[in-house]
């Protein structure tokens, strides 16, 4: 028979015996499982993006005698959407630096700065789609362009989604100030936004850049 | 509206209704009809009654809103089983079929009717039986077996049971309205896609799982919070139950393979809706891309099915062996091996794509690998029994059938993973005879060991052995019966899916299975039964010590049916076998000393939420693209508006607390 095992002293009573609980009820910090359960969720999310970067992998090539991305890919384009999505991060860095100071109106400030870049983002975003889609390149023309547009779009979508959520943060934050729970939602909003930013620069990097190279 | 064929294909009628109209009621079925009629009497008789007895506040407070752990995982139990009858009784008529149509005859189904069959039979049976019933069982016992007092997220919780809900609804109604698909469960381009699969069942099958995949993610990124998160003080992972360690490892498959098969339905709707070319013949697109793609979730989802069986059935080995599992720590190993290898083996669903020896060989070699660690728990359990006390109630019998018809069956996968075997068994009925023999013999008889094990816990009485132990030896009975006969036409070459025969030899295996399948169907009834008895006779299985099985792990410390905070004292762990070590060391139940205990409050959000995507699917199955949009927009709405609800829990009072303890400290007195 193996020995008892060694008990923890801090679960012994005064006279050495083992205690089944504890006098107070170990404290559960409210919302100590949302960080975790929302990295969690982020890496689903990832994971969806890698089968749409392995789908543009696979199908990248197929252009079935269709434009390829050299005949329509506008580098300097996607170089200034990826300058409006990267500075939108450092402006949401910016708000949560000041949050951590509990400056409310300079948080909402850089917040409302951090959604017009991520708008710009999206406006260009549509602009190049609207332009291919004019010139005959849209997703149903090969398998290149569906995978394209469907890797590309995700992420717009995210970023609409973003927005959207950043709006509604705004609003809670004009509200009830910077509570706990707001300052957590922010929190989460933050790895939200920075994950769509990494994303972009998975984009960016080989779609567009490597695209080029084809 | 007039169903007058000229308006239904009028402009505004299109507008409102897309390509719904009269032709998509099944009046020419007759078997459909009949189905209709009796679930249309029995949903009004139950809809009558509830109204009659005025349950529908209760309904509401107490069961739809709730986000108690154990309430919604017995609501999960409830789903599996309803949904169970239903794929019973397509797999029913598929044997019946089969053995019928022989000699010239065309059996009793034509078909188009037949295709729908097969494949309703396959997605409910993985997505709305094995899936509801697991997460049910892991809801329920998971956050007692770690001392919690609910889950992480107990809203979440609520809303993933709902979603569930949606994505089964959502596929019974296309056996009524519309048609389902006709393409196999895992619904393959180019078959799939709009050229071939023109009419709505591809679209109720993607929409289906979309709106339940949604569920089991957020139930999975539940689980895992809760396990990493909740853990009682003292209670470290190697002390963690083995139940709880094959529940985490299950729920990291799930956030890590879910996300797969979303994307890959969402790249075959891009297909069909938007007429993109992913998976098409041509313009680029590719079909063995989705193969890949839903198979690299579809293996791992086969042992997200399992794994908690093999936690169910350390506990009932251990419980019913009266002594501790043999090799915890192996246990654990291999279950956290066999989660990683899961992900190695996908491609030998199809070693006939032509990939050549080397990847063949590759993925033949992981799958055998995987039956290392398998066969290590099997002797694991067989050490536990090997001198233990063995009392051969009702779970433990489901788990020695489970050990010896599992065996045959991962024998038989073992078969089927060397490549060149495979070429000549792919697609046969042998294939078909090995995943039922490891899904009956492994997730269904283990659910089954899990309900006779724990429904004690939930209720507070035992289940009926006599109806139990008929429903044991029908069923075993009967699946050897249905499945060995497809073993032996499968290596004879009889292929899946097919609905008449023209070699009359084949006829009497196929009714042998056919006999088999009708063993079953009294084991399942004998299993209606045993719940009806034991409800019937509560009052005699009745158990008030909250212990009736001698318990090793928590939630046998508490009272049954638990309390809605389920331990009024966070319990503190100092061994593995928590409450066994407990009664070992004296452990006295506190009396005094109570605190009000913190709780998360009701809400009605996820149902709400559940139900606006019922609607949107609704709209995007039919085409009617106002529905759609409406409804995504209310969803959207809702889940904003929830947000802007702060007030989210509340204490149980102290007092209210001592009541509920001193009523159990009276009954533990009775016992003398």
């Amino acid at each position: 028979m193996a020995s008892a095992p060694t008990i923890d002293p801090a679960f012994l009573d005064k006279d050495g015996n083992p205690l089944f609980h504890l006098e107070h009820e170990p404290h559960h910090p409210e919302g100590s499982s949302t960080m975790l359960g929302f990295w969690m969720y982020l890496m689903s999310d990832c994971l969806i993006f890698a089968c749409l970067f392995a789908t543009y992998a696979v199908l990248g090539g197929n252009y079935a005698a269709g434009p390829g991305p050299k005949d329509l890919f506008d580098l300097p384009l996607v170089a200034l959407n990826t300058a409006m999505l990267l500075f939108s991060s450092i402006t949401y860095g910016f708000a949560m630096l000041a949050m951590e100071k509990n400056k409310i109106a300079a948080t909402q400030g850089w917040l409302a700065i951090t959604g017009l870049f991520g708008l710009a983002f999206l406006a260009i975003e549509m602009y190049e789609f609207a332009h291919l889609i004019h010139e005959g390149a849209t997703p149903m023309r090969s398998g290149f362009l569906s995978a394209f547009f469907t890797l590309v779009g995700t992420h717009g979508l995210h970023v609409t989604f973003g927005i959207i959520w950043l709006v509604t943060l705004m609003i809670q934050v004009a509200k009830k100030g910077l509570i706990p729970a707001n300052q957590r939602r922010l929190m989460c909003l933050s790895m939200f936004w920075h994950f769509l930013d990494v994303i972009w620069i998975g984009v960016f990097t080989f779609v567009y850049l490597m695209g080029m190279l084809r | 509206m007039s169903p007058h064929p000229a308006s239904e294909n009028s402009g505004i009628w299109k507008m409102i209704f897309g390509r719904l109209d009269w032709s998509a009621i099944p009046l020419h079925e007759p078997i459909l009809i009949g189905t209709f009629a009796m679930v249309a009497i029995g949903g009004i008789a139950v809809l009558g009654l509830v109204t009659k007895y005025r349950l529908w506040g209760m309904l509401w407070n107490d069961w739809f809103t709730t986000v108690d752990h154990k309430r919604i995982g017995i609501m999960y139990m409830i789903l599996g089983l309803i949904m169970f009858l239903r794929g019973f009784a397509d797999a029913i008529m598929m044997r019946l079929q089969q053995a019928m149509a022989f000699n010239g005859s065309e059996g009793y189904l034509n078909a188009h009717h037949y295709d729908q069959i097969f494949t309703a039979h396959g997605v409910i049976m993985i997505f709305f039986v094995a899936m509801p019933m697991i997460t049910g069982i892991m809801n329920y016992i998971v956050p007692l077996q770690i001392g919690a007092r609910d889950v992480s997220f107990p809203f979440l919780n609520n809303f993933s049971f709902w979603m569930t809900t949606a994505g089964a609804v959502i596929v019974m109604m296309s056996l009524f309205v519309g048609e389902f698909a006709r393409t196999g469960w895992l619904a393959y381009p180019p078959l799939s896609g709009i050229a071939y699969s023109p009419g709505v069942g591809v679209d109720y099958y993607i929409w289906g799982l979309q709106i339940a995949g949604i569920g089991t993610l957020l139930s999975g990124v539940n689980l895992i919070a809760t396990i990493v998160k909740m853990r009682a003080p003292g209670m470290n992972m190697m002390k963690l139950p083995v139940f709880t360690w094959t529940s985490l490892c299950a729920n990291v498959l799930i956030v890590a393979a879910f996300p797969v098969l979303t994307a890959v339905l969402a790249l075959l709707s891009l297909d069909r809706y938007v007429g993109t070319a992913f998976f098409t013949n041509d313009m680029g697109g590719n079909p063995m891309m989705y193969v890949n793609l839903i198979w690299i979730w579809g293996h791992p989802e086969v042992y997200i099915l399992i794994l908690p069986l093999f936690g169910v059935f350390s506990e009932v080995t251990s419980t019913f062996s009266s002594k501790r599992l043999f090799g915890y720590s192996s246990m654990v190993y291999a279950t956290v091996v066999i989660a990683i290898l899961s992900y190695l083996v996908w491609l030998h669903h199809f070693f006939t794509m032509g990939s050549g020896a080397s990847v063949n060989s590759f993925f033949g070699i992981t799958t055998m690998v995987i039956s290392i660690p398998t066969g290590a728990k099997l002797f694991n359990w067989l050490f536990t029994m090997y001198r233990g006390r063995i009392r051969f109630e009702l779970p433990m019998m489901w788990t020695v059938a489970f050990m010896l018809t599992f065996t045959v069956g991962g024998m038989t996968g073992v078969l089927l993973a060397v490549p060149p075997a495979d070429f000549v068994l792919h697609n046969s009925l042998f294939l078909i005879a090995h995943f039922h023999n490891v899904i009956i013999g492994g997730v269904l008889f283990g659910l089954f060991a899990a309900i006779n094990y724990w429904w004690p816990k939930a209720f507070g009485y035992k289940l009926d052995t006599v109806w139990g132990k008929r429903s044991f030896w029908l069923w075993v009975v009967g699946f050897w019966f249905a499945f060995m006969p497809l073993y032996i036409l499968g290596l004879m070459g009889v292929t899946r899916r097919m609905r008449v025969f023209d070699d009359p030899s084949l006829q009497i295996w196929f009714q042998i299975a056919a006999f088999g399948s009708l063993m079953i169907a009294a084991g399942i009834a004998c299993m209606f039964v045993q719940f009806g008895v034991s409800i019937k006779n509560r009052d005699k299985l009745r158990d008030t010590t909250g212990d009736p099985w001698d318990g090793r792990t928590l939630e046998w410390a508490t009272s049954s049916p638990p309390p809605d905070y389920n331990f009024a004292f966070t319990p503190v762990i100092h061994d593995n076998d928590a409450w066994a070590d407990m009664k070992k060391r004296g452990y006295q139940r506190p009396l005094s000393g109570y605190e009000a205990i913190h709780m998360p409050s009701n809400t009605g959000t996820g149902i709400i939420i559940a139900g606006l995507s019922i609607a949107f699917s609704v709209g995007m199955i039919w085409y009617m693209w106002w529905l759609a949009g409406l409804s995504f927009v209310g969803i959207l709405a809702v889940a904003i508006g929830h947000t802007f609800n702060y007030k989210r829990d509340f204490y149980i009072p102290k007092d209210v607390v001592e009541r509920t303890e001193g009523e159990r400290t009276a009954l533990l007195a009775t016992q003398g």
